[in-house]
């Protein structure tokens, strides 16, 4: 495979936070260290469902100088593809499980003054890491991090006993909104911004601090995109001479992979690059739901991130 | 096998000298008879017994006088060694690297004893017995980049990693070729290979970056670089180019075996767990052109390479004046005979020169 050794963990704690949140505490099968990290990596965990694997990436919540555990929280996803399911229903204490050397795509500007935090719901899981880190260096920071409502606010009373100063939560259901322009306008210059949660609130913070005048690189989000089900299609890999089908509970990445062909990933959420696949040929559509790409690199139909993207239509022939 | 440790100068007299065992295990970069800027990268888990690709921090019979060199530059210039303030947790994740791998790869010479944070840190050939706080800068004499990259052949770029780039942040620069810490400290990867000829057009950079940014923890990757030095001077950098550019001059058809010495640099790349930054090792190793023609097989492969190497290359590595005399001398170690592919000397399998 590509990329780094992979870990063996067995689970050794399964706690249920609420209706939908799950933490699951990870430590290494041989008794030794786990890697140390920075705030805001992700591990990839591999799920063995039945015939399928499935890959999900999980933001690492727990101190990063922590080398005894790593834990995650998971949150369950009715209509997704299933591993969070999976997690939910299938995953208990004493199991063994495989999971990826942590990686970093949402990493801390350290050279920033101050560190103005904006979470949604299962967003909050990288900023637990990052705020130990950053609390053991002295850092500057300050979250404000909305919930659907205080059943479901995950880490509300941790983050508030913790540090009742930084602290500001928001609940939809009460009808409270994080005030973006007054919150950006009182933030000292050299402040960077970090958001993580759903694609909409995403959205909101990078078009409305972009209006308000910040900086491009000073603002930073992650957002996974978990693979999104879809129709099965079936793709010639011209490489290998492999005629291979995609399930519509499987990436391309994973069906590829499923084919026995090495094939190069990272993220497996459309943001590294790595997995970029060549099309050699087509007739039909791509369903791009990357973010690496150019939206000329889009429409031009010469490239596919597989970990995210589908296809509908006839042929796809590809350069793997 | 246990190491000698030449004594042995970089400057003045350059006593610097390869023992057989280190010609042998001499980086020679080519693994075919031409040379071109590619994307050179490959993982870097280990290599042949001996190799310089074995260890993840090679150590070899030159460490001590390297030690010595450095810090004389060190103490001229203070200036080769630079960290910016958002720098110093990766300086720490550094010192980690190179303490827990080297007392793993060489457990005669160094020796890592680690109590939670309280460190105890045993480099023998150096003759070092610290012990400090990890994390706790004021129990160090210098920071911790400096404090282990005083102790560690090789330059070392530490590069943070935002906004999908590469920044010179930090680093150790004493044995570089022709290039400036002090010059590019906080340049980005493109502004810093802005001089690189040919390799731009290529496409070499953006597809190296990519690469880069994906380096994951665990998974080091390395490659090797070269170019020409007259004399073995490890510090040829642009402040001290007035000592060292006349001395391209001093060749002559009678010493060039001995003078001239091809400069080899394995590169490596790691990832930083606790910063996210990168780190890119640039390790020097120089042989006499003497030396490398006591390989049939590098002494044919060089005349051929420096022969049809393109103009702007040796324009840029800055042995375009003296490549006629280096061909004069290297013509006499290529008999015509076929090369066999890869960069390893094959003594036993490549036939002798021919006379
Ligand atoms: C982050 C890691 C790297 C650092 C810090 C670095 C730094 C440098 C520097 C300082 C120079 C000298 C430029 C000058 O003339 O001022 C250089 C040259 C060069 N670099 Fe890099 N580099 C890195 C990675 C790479 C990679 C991955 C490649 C892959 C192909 C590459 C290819 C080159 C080439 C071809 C040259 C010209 C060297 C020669 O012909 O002697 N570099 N690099
Ligand atoms: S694996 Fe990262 S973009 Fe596909």
């Amino acid at each position: 495979m590509s990329g780094a050794e992979k870990i063996a963990v067995r689970v050794t704690e399964v706690t249920p936070l609420n209706d939908l949140v799950t933490r699951f505490r990870f430590e290494p099968v041989d008794g030794g260290l786990l890697p140390t990290f920075s705030g805001g990596a992700h591990t990839v965990v591999e799920m063995q469902d039945g015939a399928i694997t499935r890959l999900n990436p999980y933001s690492l919540m727990s101190d990063p100088f922590d080398q005894s555990a790593y834990t995650i929280s998971v949150r369950r996803d009715d209509e997704g593809r299933g591993g969070s399911l999976f997690m939910h229903k299938s995953v208990s204490v004493g199991d063994e499980m495989v999971i990826s050397n942590p990686v970093n795509l949402f990493s801390l500007d350290l050279r920033a003054k101050k560190h103005l935090m904006i979470a949604g719901g299962i967003g909050i899981t990288p900023f637990l890491a990052q705020i130990k880190q950053l609390d053991r260096a002295h850092g500057n920071w300050e979250l404000h991090y909305a919930c659907r409502s205080q059943a479901l606010g995950s880490y509300v009373d941790y983050l508030t006993d913790t540090h009742p100063n930084d602290v500001n939560v928001y609940y939809d259901d009460q009808d409270q909104a994080i005030d973006l322009e007054n919150l950006t306008d009182r933030q000292p210059l050299g402040t960077h911004i970090y958001v993580c949660g759903p694609k909409g609130m995403i959205n909101w913070v990078r078009a409305k601090s972009t209006d308000l005048g910040w900086p491009r690189e000073a603002i930073h989000y992650e957002e996974f995109l978990a693979p999104q089900p879809g129709k099965p299609f079936e793709v010639k890999l011209a490489v290998s001479n492999k005629v291979i089908q995609v399930g519509e509970q499987e990436s391309l990445l994973e069906a590829i992979e499923r084919a026995g062909v090495d094939a190069p990933y990272l993220c497996r959420g459309g943001a590294c690059g790595m997995c970029e696949t060549r099309v050699i040929d087509y007739t039909g559509n791509f369903i791009h739901r990357d973010h690496w790409l150019e939206d000329d690199e889009h429409a031009s139909g010469e490239k596919i991130m597989p970990c995210v993207s589908r296809f509908e239509g006839k042929t796809l022939v590809l350069d793997r | 096998m246990t190491l000698q440790f030449n004594d042995e100068t970089f400057r003045d007299d350059y006593s610097f000298h390869n023992s057989e065992r280190a010609i042998k295990r001499f980086p020679f970069p080519f693994d075919k008879d031409s040379y071109m800027y590619v994307v050179n990268m490959e993982q870097h888990r280990g290599g042949p017994s001996d190799s310089i690709y074995e260890m993840r921090f090679d150590v070899d019979e030159h460490y001590v006088s390297e030690m010595r060199d450095r810090a004389m530059v060190l103490a001229d210039d203070p200036l080769r060694c630079q960290s910016l303030p958002h720098m110093t947790l990766a300086g720490w994740d550094l010192l980690e690297l190179i303490m827990v791998s080297k007392s793993e790869d060489y457990p005669d010479l160094f020796q890592l004893h680690r109590d939670g944070d309280k460190w105890h840190w045993i480099n023998k050939p150096l003759g070092i017995d610290d012990h400090f706080t990890f994390m706790d800068e004021t129990t160090l004499p210098y920071g911790p980049m400096e404090y282990i990259t005083r102790q560690t052949q090789g330059d070392f770029c530490v590069l943070d990693q935002r906004d999908d780039n590469l920044w010179m942040d930090a680093g150790t620069i004493t044995t570089q070729a022709d290039w400036s810490l002090d010059f590019d400290i906080g340049m980005n990867f493109f502004e810093w290979h802005a001089p690189v000829p040919l390799a731009h057009e290529k496409g070499i950079f953006v597809r190296a970056l990519k690469f880069l940014l994906n380096i994951q923890q665990g998974a080091p990757a390395r490659r090797l670089n070269w170019t020409m030095t007259v004399n073995p001077l490890l510090d040829t950098s642009p402040e001290n180019y007035h000592k060292w550019g006349i001395q391209k001059t001093s060749l002559t058809p009678e010493n060039i075996g001995a003078k001239q010495h091809l400069r080899v640099e394995l590169q490596t790349f790691f990832r930083l767990p606790r910063s996210n930054a990168l780190v890119f090792p640039i390790r020097c190793y120089l042989c006499a052109f003497q030396d490398i023609v006591s390989v049939p097989k590098w002494g044919r492969r060089l005349h051929r390479v420096i022969r049809d190497l393109p103009e702007e290359l040796a324009t840029y590595k800055g042995f375009i004046d003296n490549r006629p005399m280096m061909l004069d001398y290297l013509s006499k170690f290529d008999d015509g005979q076929d090369t066999s592919n890869g960069i390893w000397p094959e003594l036993d399998s490549e036939p002798p020169l021919k006379t």
